[in-house]
């Protein structure tokens, strides 16, 4: 790991205060992705400004219609909450889906989606339940979010504060893991609003994306059998040692069935 | 009068440590006035380094010296040596190219070592590798062990990348043999590469004495004796007794610890240079690209067999490949580890095995757990459910068929197996297998749309590798024995030296049991030493599992000659004649009388001699032996895996794995077990989820374990195990070695179950989901 | 940039200056010479260096040592009890023989610990997923997954 200054602000408008002017600094939330590409020296930040104190940053809201998970909340502490696994039990089964126990324990929500992983569960359900991310700036709803690989809307400087998820009829997450990370080779969330389906697929692209094919059969009908009939085309998929195209697009299928499986039940 | 300890579940004397965090690997010694090193590494796979500079890394905080591969050769540190001389086809010598420590001019693997940083603190010393400028020319690459010999050479002395070819058998008659067969089956495979990841990475941690001008070298090792013999002798050209090795706990080997490796030579010699300590532990990224891998074979293997299934001749031809260098026993894997084990269970009367050794611009490749018998049982195994499958005999009834059954046995390939009983554990294996339950589980997977499969491996290994002179004839460049000593001290307890060499297989317990059972003293009386070059007086390590069979018989030896000597010293003690003094578990007696010494009594009397024959026998109780074995023991068993296949992802889990095994006499069950689980983990990892994989430029593609899957928890089942047991015949303790059966059994066993659920001839290891997937599309439309 | 760092590790106050890169893992082992705390890879596999941070199982090697700034570590040389006995985690792996070359094991009790807190009957099943960030390379799991359970049995539930 490269030497970098650490600071410790004490609230999200210090924090935003800090790394302004500091091109190369970044945002330690848990440090589970940061801390890593650090230490292979993949990423050397010139200042690392810690949220871990940052009391404000951590909380989960339920409202009527909506989950609104801190960005510094834990994924251990989403997953286990009692009232998101009311409101929306896919999203606490996705949280608790993440990594490994001791991950969970450190990794968060805001930290997840802000990295922007190809791979990482939280960007599938902030497609699926079309959330809106706050920033110490503004709003940005989860179609504008991912922008690419590692890759996001978020400005230099820019904050996420919180991820408001709305609330679903059902929905379900099924993710295929690749069997060395963990991390998922596809992921599928899939949530039914009544009619309207989303679908946010994780794993298969250079960021997560939402499958259209599926969104439209599903909303038709809200079955096995309709996402079953939907091929995926591998075009612009990812190809690595552990999936091809071809076998990701079949995999988005399979996934998208079981979680509408798991939906229904 | 204590129970009997061998064969009791005694419970591990070195647990605590280790439970505590009280274990003490090489990582964890910290010595006065320590630094740190950082090797930089080679980014090209096969390149002429140009100029290398170091001016500015100098510069960089903390940093104390930095050698390159010309300060190595300028001080005449010579290369790493080959231990095992293989005798090619026409009788040449194989090719040893130098393998320098550090590169000398070029690199060979991407990986290899061009340069070392030395500095304060570990970052340090990397901030400054990163400094470190060299410029290659890279040159073409060649990865693939069947394209080696038409590409560019890697080294002067072998301008067609061949190390050697070697051959057993006659050809001509078993091409003859062929012929004439009923049937013949064919298979051509990979035996996937792999990467041994013990979860302690290598370390190494030297300091020189001034006084002594000696050095002391911690190291992450499986054979410290060795290490320090090839280090001395070969390498830095100093007498054994100006280096001690300590191999203290060591975080698990698999082989990949056997071996001297650059970086410990290089941290030895450079903690001169600078008159301080110099660590170097390895990151896992390092171990990735740096630890000798195992495997990597390609063959072809036929079987001829007559119309009834009985097996008439085996022919296999393999292309081993070496990586860019010779490690220290990877000579003879592939050949006298290999081709030797081709008999397997069975009766084959003529078996001809041919194997090109080759370099390639990728990391070297040595023994990993099973070394070469794997690789043997997989041929023998895929053929033979192979063979069943294509002749429609029951697999099992084809493996019967085949059996040996009558013992001594002298295999066409040089061995001579002692004893066994393959009908008993394949028996006791069918059984616990519930293999006539099979049809029924199929259906009922087949309605969760999984296919089920069930298949057999019926396995032999070598353990013990002996005797010395044989392998002598064969090209050791070692002595295969062991050493052991029994220090009984005056109170009567015991402390036992062997060198032999535990990263986890529990000797500190095992080797205890057999001592205390024999003495019959308590566990705690008992302490075994090893690791330290300066304790015991001589070992050959641990690998081949060969601990208790060789290093546990040298015990046994020495224990014998301890009671012989107690005997002299009781029959003094009780005026009787020796000759009416009789041992049994702690205590002296004169025969046919109520006279006796404890064994605290006789050793008192040894080191306090006030009533003692000093004009006939010296003081003191304290005994040597060096055991060189007969032969090899002969380990066998019957392995039956179930697989249920996802159609959907083509994922598969081991539905049930059922493992009998024939190690002879057992000393600790719960260690056996253990060993065995830890073994089947690593088969099964090899069959489905473990390939180390290179590019076509030589870049390791799976240099992480996000990206190289060894098997978690949650990817195997809970085993079943049993064991039968015939003795070996050559040792006094009856054992034959558990260490390596699971990791050799696994693979053959779980690719026979997945190739009967698919209902294919064959498939690549590791069977992946996407493998898997794959193979079940292209055969779509075949099996519905 | 040096920083000043805070914090009680298995019950005693400790602080130090360090360099601001400073792992908490290195900071346990090279600052402390708590060695028990292991470390396997680089890349958050292996959970070699699974400590606990104000009582959940966290990886060392993954955070820097400010972040544990003014927490409860609990590493594994605090596990036992202070005459010595183990815990009966710690016991139930001696027993089951849930460790060979012991190198992942300080990780594999530290997780173990913080899972059967909440857990005193776990299935297998739910054992071997609990192991998810915790690599063996010697047991085979079997024996481990074995410990866990009577482990948590004899835990009943509470730490």
């Amino acid at each position: 790991m490269h030497a970098f200054e650490y600071h410790r602000p004490a609230s999200s408008k210090d924090a935003v205060a800090l790394i302004k002017g500091k091109t190369e600094a970044r945002f330690l939330a848990g440090g589970q992705s940061l801390v890593q590409a650090m230490k292979l020296r993949l990423s050397s930040p010139t200042d690392l400004i810690d949220l871990g104190t940052i009391k404000e940053l951590s909380a989960i809201k339920v409202s009527g219609n909506a989950v609104e998970i801190g960005a510094m909340t834990r994924h251990a502490d989403v997953a286990g909450s009692s009232a998101v696994q009311k409101a929306i039990p896919a999203l606490a089964a996705l949280a608790g889906m993440i990594g490994d126990r001791q991950v969970r324990h450190m990794g968060t929500c805001g930290g997840s989606i802000a990295n922007s992983d190809p791979a990482a569960d939280y960007p599938a359900a902030v497609l699926g339940l079309g959330a809106t991310i706050t920033t110490s700036k503004r709003k940005i709803e989860a179609d504008k979010f991912f922008t690419g690989l590692y890759e996001t809307a978020l400005e230099p400087g820019e904050l996420i504060t919180s991820v408001s998820f709305p609330v679903p009829k059902r929905a379900a997450y099924m993710k295929f893991k690749n069997p060395a990370s963990r991390f998922a080779i596809v992921g599928v969330f899939v949530a039914d609003f009544g009619g309207k389906v989303r679908v946010g697929v994780t794993g298969a692209g250079a960021s997560a994306f939402r499958q259209a094919d599926l969104e439209k059969a599903l909303s038709a009908k809200f079955t096995v059998e309709a996402a079953a009939a939907i091929k995926v085309k591998p075009d612009g998929l990812n190809n690595d040692l552990h999936a091809s195209p071809e076998y990701r697009a079949h995999l988005i299928t399979v996934m998208a069935k079981r979680a509408v499986e798991a939906a229904l039940k | 009068m204590s129970a009997p300890l061998i064969g009791a579940r005694v419970q591990r004397k070195e647990d605590y440590r280790f439970l505590t965090g009280a274990g003490q690997y090489t990582d964890d010694v910290s010595m006065q006035g320590q630094t740190y090193a950082s090797f930089v590494r080679s980014p090209h796979a096969h390149a002429v380094i140009k100029k290398i500079s170091i001016e500015k890394a100098l510069k960089s905080p903390g940093v104390i010296r930095i050698f390159v591969g010309k300060d190595l050769a300028d001080a005449k540190v010579g290369g790493l040596p080959c231990g095992w001389l293989i005798t090619d086809v026409k009788g040449q010598p194989m090719k040893e190219p130098p393998f320098p420590c550090l590169a000398q001019g070029k690199v060979r693997h991407v990986g290899e070592k061009v340069a070392v940083v030395i500095a304060e603190t570990q970052d340090q010393a990397q901030d400054a590798a990163e400094l470190v400028k060299v410029d290659y020319e890279a040159l073409p690459a060649v990865v693939d062990p069947k394209k080696a010999s038409s590409s560019k050479p890697i080294h002067e002395s072998a301008p067609d990348n061949v190390c050697y070819i070697w051959s057993i058998g006659e050809k001509a008659k078993i091409d003859e043999a062929f012929k004439g067969a009923a049937h013949v089956t064919r298979l051509e495979f990979l035996n996937n590469r792999l990467i041994p990841n013990a979860i302690e990475p290598r370390a190494a941690n030297a300091q020189y004495s001034r006084s002594g001008e000696d050095y002391t070298l911690y190291v992450a090792s499986q054979n410290p004796h060795v290490e320090r013999l090839l280090m001395t002798a070969f390498v830095l050209g100093l007498p054994e007794s100006k280096v001690r090795v300590v191999a203290p706990d060591v975080g698990g080997g698999f082989g990949s610890k056997i071996y001297l490796y650059g970086e410990d030579v290089v941290v030895t010699w450079a903690s001169k240079q600078i008159n301080r300590p110099v660590k170097w532990t390895a990151e896992r990224s390092e171990s990735f690209l740096s630890d000798a891998h195992g495997r990597d074979h390609v063959t072809v293997a036929e079987l001829a067999m007559d119309k009834d299934g009985k097996f008439l001749a085996m022919r296999v031809i393999t292309t081993a490949n070496m990586g860019a260098y010779l490690s220290t026993f990877a000579s003879c894997i592939p050949t006298i580890l290999y081709a030797t084990l081709l008999a397997g269970q069975y009766t084959t009367p003529l078996i001809y095995c041919e194997v090109t050794a080759v370099f390639t611009n990728t990391a070297p490749v040595d023994a990993y757990r099973g070394a070469g018998r794997p690789e043997a049982t997989y041929v023998v195994e895929r053929l033979v459910e192979t063979a069943a499958r294509e002749m429609k005999i029951d697999p099992a009834g084809i493996r019967r068929k085949n059996f040996i059954r009558e013992f001594p046995y002298q295999t066409p390939v040089a061995l001579q197996y002692d004893t066994g009983n393959y009908e008993a554990t394949l028996k006791a294996a069918q059984r616990l297998a519930d293999v006539s339950g099979f049809e029924k589980r199929k259906a009922d997977s087949l309605k969760k749309n999984k296919l089920r499969g069930l298949g057999y491996a019926c396995y032999i290994e070598a353990c013990g590798i002996a005797p010395s002179n044989v392998a002598g004839s064969l090209g050791a460049r070692a002595g295969l024995f062991e050493a052991g000593e029994v220090r009984v001290h005056p109170t009567g307890t015991v402390t036992v030296f062997t060198g032999s060499h535990a990263h986890g297989q529990g000797h500190e317990t095992t080797f205890a049991q057999v001592v205390a059972d024999r003495l019959g003293l308590g566990m705690e009386q008992v302490e075994v030493v090893h690791g330290d070059t300066s304790k015991v007086l001589f070992g050959m390590g641990t690998y081949g599992s060969r601990s208790i069979a060789v290093g546990g018989t040298a015990i046994v030896k020495a224990l014998d000659k301890v009671v012989a000597k107690g005997k002299k010293i009781a029959a003094h003690l009780m005026e009787a004649a020796e000759s009416d003094i009789e041992y049994d578990r702690g205590v002296f007696k004169v025969a046919g009388t109520d006279k006796k010494k404890t064994f605290g009594e006789v050793a008192f009397a040894a080191y306090v001699p006030h009533n003692y024959p000093l004009d006939k026998l010296e003081p003191g109780l304290n005994e040597n032996a060096f055991y060189d074995p007969a032969n090899f023991t002969f380990p066998a068993g019957t392995y039956v895996c179930e697989v249920e296949i996802d159609r959907d992802t083509g994922k598969t889990e081991i539905a049930s794995f059922i493992a009998v095994d024939d190690f002879g006499k057992i000393i600790n069950p719960m260690i056996v077990e253990g060993q065995v689980h830890g073994g089947l983990t690593q088969g099964i990892g090899q069959a489905l989820t473990e390939g180390c994989q290179y590019d076509k430029s030589g870049q390791l593609l799976t240099g992480s374990f996000g990206d190289y899957c060894i098997p978690r928890a949650s990817d195997v089942p809970s085993f079943q195990l049993d064991t039968r047991e015939t003795a070996c015949t050559h040792n006094p303790l009856g054992v034959k070695g558990c260490g390596e059966a699971g990791a050799i059994g696994a693979p053959a066993a779980v690719m026979n179950a997945i190739t009967d659920a698919l209902g294919v001839r064959d498939l690549a290891m590791p069977a992946t989901a996407q493998t898997v997937w794959k193979n079940l599309q292209e055969n779509r439309h075949a099996r519905i | 940039m040096t920083v000043k760092v805070s914090m009680k590790v298995n019950g005693k106050p400790v602080s130090a200056e360090l360099e601001a890169r400073t792992l908490l893992v290195t900071f346990i082992r090279e600052h402390l010479r708590l060695t028990g705390t292991h470390v396997g890879c680089d890349t958050a596999q292996c959970g070699a260096c699974t400590v606990h941070m104000n009582g959940k199982a966290i990886k060392s090697c993954s955070i820097v040592a400010m972040q544990a700034e003014g927490a409860d570590i609990l590493t594994i040389e605090g596990v036992a009890k202070p005459d010595g006995t183990l815990h009966p985690m710690q016991a139930a792996f001696k027993e089951h023989h849930g460790l060979q070359c012991g190198f992942c094991t300080p990780g594999m009790v530290m997780n173990a610990l913080d899972f059967a807190k909440g857990n005193p009957n776990p299935t297998e099943h739910e054992v071997r997923e609990s192991l998810e960030g915790n690599l063996c390379r010697c047991t085979g799991y079997h024996n481990i997954v074995k410990s866990i359970v009577a482990g948590a049995k004899a835990m009943g539930g509470k730490s």
